[in-house]
């Protein structure tokens, strides 16, 4: 369970700790259609995949959404998160392993609450950068 | 090119209701292990009237529109140039299990680069609760890749 965090207990250049995925399985995006209720089928189904001139299927940008979200969760409780977006910067395939990573770069205040500013970015086994985002959560 | 007339445009609102066995779903296919998104008693523990909605599941729920494709008409989009370029969320309140939640979606901008080679839609969503609070603000950036000379 993630706890409070307060504005004197977090550094600028603190690293929240990562969330890392096993290979990225045909299984994982079939239960990422059914569970987030994207059912296009460029995730799931090789064959639309190939008729669409790509070598396979393409993992969901709002998965690895979802996964970096673990970091900013195991790190604090939900109800501290303010701001959160990203931006899709290249396609996630079968196979990769990814990694989610975030680091504290500002501490300020938003109308008078103490908060922090992080980076957060997923990559794969090799370095390849996915998505990169940010987010802001409250202090106590 | 899009019709840049449509910046400011609102669509109608509707209404999705969060029900606990597809956070469940959801937390499974997203590799969540902290019980708080599974397990009604241990959220409750944790001083939550039920299972939380987790930060990107909203953008699930915007898709239970009547039409998902209302947007991508009006404006003329083919679906198979598109590409989901960003996405945010700006949090004002928790959502739980049992909630009912509206969405109201609104054309915030359209904006192109390279000389319209990329087009931008910039679609704004506000999210509210069955009481009228307002949980968050949802950020969808879509990007057009033209081809040369369309």
């Amino acid at each position: 369970m993630a706890v409070a965090l307060t504005f004197d207990s977090v550094q600028v250049g603190d690293a929240l700790p990562p969330f890392q995925t096993p290979p990225i399985s045909r299984l994982n995006l079939a239960l990422y259609c059914g569970a987030s209720g994207d059912h296009n089928p460029i995730h799931v189904d090789t064959d639309f995949a190939h008729a669409a001139g790509m070598p396979d299927v393409i993992a969901h940008g709002m998965l690895s959404m979802a996964w970096l979200a673990h970091v900013l969760t195991q790190w604090v409780p939900q109800t501290a998160l303010r701001q959160y977006s990203v931006r899709f910067a290249a396609m996630t395939q079968v196979g990769e392993r990814i990694t989610c990573s975030g680091e504290v770069v500002e501490k300020l205040h938003i109308d008078g609450q103490p908060c922090a500013r992080i980076t957060l970015s997923t990559v794969n086994q090799d370095g390849q950068v996915k998505l990169t985002g940010e987010a802001v959560v409250a202090l106590s | 090119m899009i019709d840049k007339k449509f910046i400011g445009y609102t669509m109608p609102s509707f209404s999705a209701t969060v029900e606990p066995g597809r956070l469940r779903f959801f937390a499974k296919a997203t590799g969540q292990t902290d019980p708080v998104y599974s397990d009604v008693a241990v959220a409750q523990a944790q001083g939550h009237p039920h299972l939380p909605v987790p930060p990107t599941f909203l953008f699930c729920l915007e898709m239970e529109a009547p039409d998902p494709a209302a947007i991508r008409n009006l404006l003329g989009m083919d679906y198979r140039t598109l590409l989901h370029g960003e996405q945010g969320f700006t949090y004002y309140g928790m959502a739980y299990a049992g909630d009912t939640l509206t969405f109201t979606q609104r054309i915030a901008d359209i904006y192109d680069k390279r000389d319209g080679a990329l087009e931008f839609v910039e679609r704004k969503t506000l999210v509210t609760n069955q009481r009228n609070e307002r949980i968050a603000e949802l950020r969808c950036v879509t990007v057009i890749r033209n081809s040369k000379g369309a």
